[in-house]
């Protein structure tokens, strides 16, 4: 990759984010020559793992998260550090690159949440962004002991979702820009004024205000959700700014459809709500890459056996593509034609498809002109082409 | 070998004590000056950094109180950034028990212990105001009378998921295909809890940490505080940085471990500290001198009356003598009628005519306006002098064991700490009290504690 002088002006057609979770997305991965499974929990392995998704010049990469863990097999990963944390340690020694954690809004308080990802813009100077997921897990909701999961719906959990990030978004720009004043004259530190009570009142918690902390440098972190269905589809209209998708994919509750059908419904949940600038709509892929598709499959296949001969094999919401970068280019060149911005890639083995990706799709992406050459902004919402948005409460 | 000093720096808060007006004070907020203020402590070798806490802004009269630096990031979150910038210094913050869970706290601290290679430290503290709770969840539901019990529960309750892995569960054995050393079913993060404040089962999902158990602190005068750390703190903040009173809490506070199994070098004694320095005796008084005006301007010696009084007092000029007439006594700090909010130091006034009094004797026995009252009772700097001076009485202290050592308090940010790390530092560690490199990885080595216990405990307190 040559990186021009000067930087372009305009935005690249397409946008490109990485899953990470852990040492990929298929359970044996973590038996992969070079997995370092033993770093797991150590900040090295995420920095590194970051800094070369910001090699390969990428929007963003997300980090998984849940409270409670997947399965009780002793031959798959057991353990997780907090994704939230994991992009503040990663957060100083990147420049680029937006950091997207995830954060489950079924059991945590709204308040220290947009406190947590305003503490990230403020230390990554604006790079910040929060996925947003809900829990119906029973295992979940025995580790806080506070709610029946029984009497949660899906339609319940993500109004309770869109509350809290209604609650985050507020609490975001509780703040004006200029609250801070200094004045010596009159012994003031902030203009009162200018800070906001945000009064959110709803079923589940109702939050006062202000933030204790200032309005972080993006105005508003962006928001990002992964969605299979309507009810989904119509939570990121409402409140992200990104919506992670999955065409061609099995889904959770069933075939999701192909990229144009998705496309449609969720442009159509938008039209029932007021909003800004149009969703982002990145479609999520499972890549298993090699120099041919022959490779490829013998590496899944190899990956499956070791994961238990005669299982399943592996499996995912979204579509598994194996093969080699220049498909996965054209997948990714299909999607943008058909209208979606964006693509979220999920490696199966991270140290190995994570620099395929970024040593070979991105390249090839860039041939087609459908990837940058050089970072063109200092903030996510900068490299997303979304304004930094004028402060709800503010006077005009 | 004399004893060992312990140092740590507490970030400049929200407090009067912060000067946000002198032309050398920075942001509170940018990351910048958490990585100067972090790398200056590690460059001058102290045990640790410490932020507090506030989860709502203050209030005085019914609005928010604008006199004082306002605005700070979430604590954990600007700990672990500052991780990334240093290598070897501990990193603690104020959590509280009340407006979180303990999953999600202890999980929270045991990715910053891992994060940072064993650098975290926890000062669990408990309220239960209203005021705050309306930032949360739950809202006010915590009786008075049990936020003793929810802090105990709560510490009680991490610890006990900070042991359902046992230090050597995590193999990562590719070639076996065996990444934990157990099935699940009986270690690997397993536990139940049931207690007054909680009912919680399941599996802890962070692996063990390198201390296993992040380092307790614990602030507090209080005999229930004292108590609370002589049974679970590693180390204790005090107010008590007077010479004789700090002996005595020192000895009370030490002569509580015994009781609970543990030893005098178990729990490590700091108290707050604010330092001046100057060349010459002299200097160093007017440098003190101006300071002090500096954290009580006009505006602020109101303040602080109005907290005295419970009224406003918007109308009396700073510089003319204290108010002749008595507060309002109608609602006390924890009624929820009281003019101030959010404050902890105004539940020291527990009988505020008594104190206006004494404002108002002071003010007249040495010809004193009202601003000159506050800025006496606002409480003397800890240290002032030159820097051989401030070394020499440091080092007094800790050898007659009236502390272990001190929180160090700057009043500017980010910048505050740096003369004492230039000149008071060197002379420490020419006496041979103070280390002159990091001889630990992890805050546990830093400051002589032992390992947290490996042994397993039952994970299931029922």
């Amino acid at each position: 990759m040559t990186a021009p002088m000067t930087r372009p002006m305009t935005r690249p057609p397409f946008h490109l984010a990485v899953a990470l979770d852990g040492t990929g997305w298929h359970p044996a991965s973590w038996r992969e020559p070079g997995a370092r499974a033993d770093e797991l929990f150590t900040a090295g392995f995420w920095v590194d793992q970051v800094r070369e998704a910001e090699a390969g010049l990428l929007d963003l990469v997300t980090f998984e998260d849940a409270f409670a863990l997947p399965d009780e097999r002793p031959d798959h990963v057991q353990g997780r550090v907090d994704a939230v944390l994991t992009a503040l340690r990663v957060g100083p020694l990147t420049e680029h690159i937006g950091l997207v954690p995830t954060i489950v809004a079924t059991h945590t308080e709204p308040f220290h949440v947009a406190t947590q990802i305003a503490t990230l813009d403020w230390v990554t100077s604006g790079r910040a962004g929060v996925r947003v997921k809900v829990s119906s897990d029973p295992a979940e909701y025995a580790l806080f002991g506070r709610r029946d999961p029984d009497a949660e719906t899906r339609e319940s959990l993500f109004d309770e979702a869109a509350d809290h990030v209604e609650v985050q978004r507020r609490l975001w720009d509780s703040w004006e820009d200029d609250a801070e004043i200094r004045d010596a004259a009159t012994g003031r530190f902030i203009d009162r004024e200018k800070l906001h009570y945000i009064d959110f009142e709803g079923p589940h918690f109702s939050v006062r205000g202000p933030s204790i902390t200032p309005r972080p440098p993006q105005g508003q972190p962006v928001v990002t959700a992964l969605a299979h269905v309507d009810t989904a589809y119509r939570l990121a209209a409402r409140s992200a700014d990104v919506v992670f998708v999955t065409p061609d994919g099995t889904g959770r509750h069933g075939p999701t459809g192909d990229a144009a059908s998705i496309l449609a419904q969720v442009r159509e949940a938008e039209g029932g709500v007021e909003r800004g600038a149009p969703l982002h709509v990145f479609g999520d892929l499972l890549v298993v890459l090699d120099d041919t598709a022959g490779a490829a499959h013998d590496r899944l296949r190899r990956l499956d056996e070791s994961d238990g001969a005669g299982g399943p094999g592996l499996r995912s919401d979204a579509r598994i593509l194996v093969g080699t970068a220049a498909e996965v280019a054209d997948v990714l060149a299909g999607w943008h034609d058909a209208g979606l911005t964006g693509a979220r890639l999920r490696p199966a083995v991270t140290a190995h498809d994570l620099p395929r990706v970024t040593g070979e799709l991105v390249p090839e992406l860039q041939r087609r002109g459908l990837h940058r050459t050089a970072y063109e902004a200092d903030t996510l919402r900068g490299l997303l082409g979304l304004e930094r948005p004028a402060d709800r409460y503010a006077q005009v | 070998m004399p004893k060992q000093i312990h140092l740590a720096a507490h970030f400049p808060g929200v407090n009067n004590t912060t000067v946000w007006s002198d032309p050398a004070a920075g942001s509170h907020i940018a990351f910048a000056s958490f990585r100067h203020f972090a790398r200056t402590a590690e460059r001058a070798k102290f045990d640790f950094l410490f932020l507090a806490e506030g989860l709502r802004l203050r209030e005085q009269g019914g609005r928010i109180y604008d006199l004082d630096v306002v605005g700070r990031p979430d604590n954990v979150s600007i700990l672990m950034a500052m991780a990334a910038v240093t290598e070897r210094i501990g990193l603690a913050g104020t959590v509280n028990s009340t407006f979180n869970e303990p999953l999600d706290v202890a999980r929270k601290l045991a990715t910053l212990d891992h994060l940072s290679g064993g650098r975290a430290a926890w000062n669990v503290v408990t309220s239960w105001d209203e005021f705050t709770g309306e930032n949360f969840r739950r809202g006010g539901y915590l009786p008075k009378d049990k936020r003793y019990l929810r802090a105990e529960e709560f510490l009680d309750a991490a610890k006990a998921l900070w042991d359902t892995w046992d230090a050597d569960e995590v193999l990562a054995d590719a070639d076996a295909g065996r990444f934990v050393r157990h099935g699940s079913a009986d270690r690997a993060g397993r536990f139940t809890y049931r207690s007054d404040q909680f009912d919680i089962a399941g599996r802890f999902p962070t692996p063990r940490s390198p201390q296993g158990h992040p380092v307790i602190l614990q602030a507090g005068d209080s005999e229930e505080g004292r108590e609370f750390a002589a049974a679970s703190a590693d180390a204790i903040f005090t107010r008590h940085a007077e010479f004789d009173a700090g002996r005595q809490f020192y000895a009370d506070v030490k002569a509580r471990l015994a009781q609970h199994g543990r030893r005098h070098e178990d729990l490590k004694i700091l108290p707050a500290a604010t330092f001046v320095l100057g060349d010459t005796e002299d200097e160093a008084a007017e440098n003190a001198r101006q300071v002090q005006y500096q954290q009580v301007g006009p505006a602020t010696a109101i303040a602080f009356a109005e907290q005295v009084w419970n009224r406003d007092l918007s109308d009396v000029d700073p510089d003319g003598p204290v108010p002749s007439f008595d507060p309002r006594t109608s609602d006390d700090v924890d009624s929820g009628g009281h003019i101030s909010k959010g404050r902890a130091s105004v539940r020291q006034y527990k009988d505020p005519v008594a104190v206006a009094r004494e404002w108002r004797e002071l003010g007249e026995r040495e010809g004193l306006s009202l601003r000159e009252v506050v800025i006496r009772k606002n409480g003397r700097h800890t240290f002032v002098g030159t820097p051989q001076r401030v070394a020499d009485t440091i080092d007094h202290f800790v050898q007659s064991d009236a502390s272990d050592g001190f929180v160090l308090v700057p009043h500017i940010t980010p910048g505050g700490l740096d003369e004492f790390a230039d000149k008071v530092v060197p002379l420490l560690q020419e006496k041979g009290s103070f280390r002159t490199e990091y001889t630990g990885t992890t805050l546990r080595e830093h400051l002589g504690l032992r390992p947290s216990p490996t042994t397993v405990v039952p994970a299931a307190r029922e």
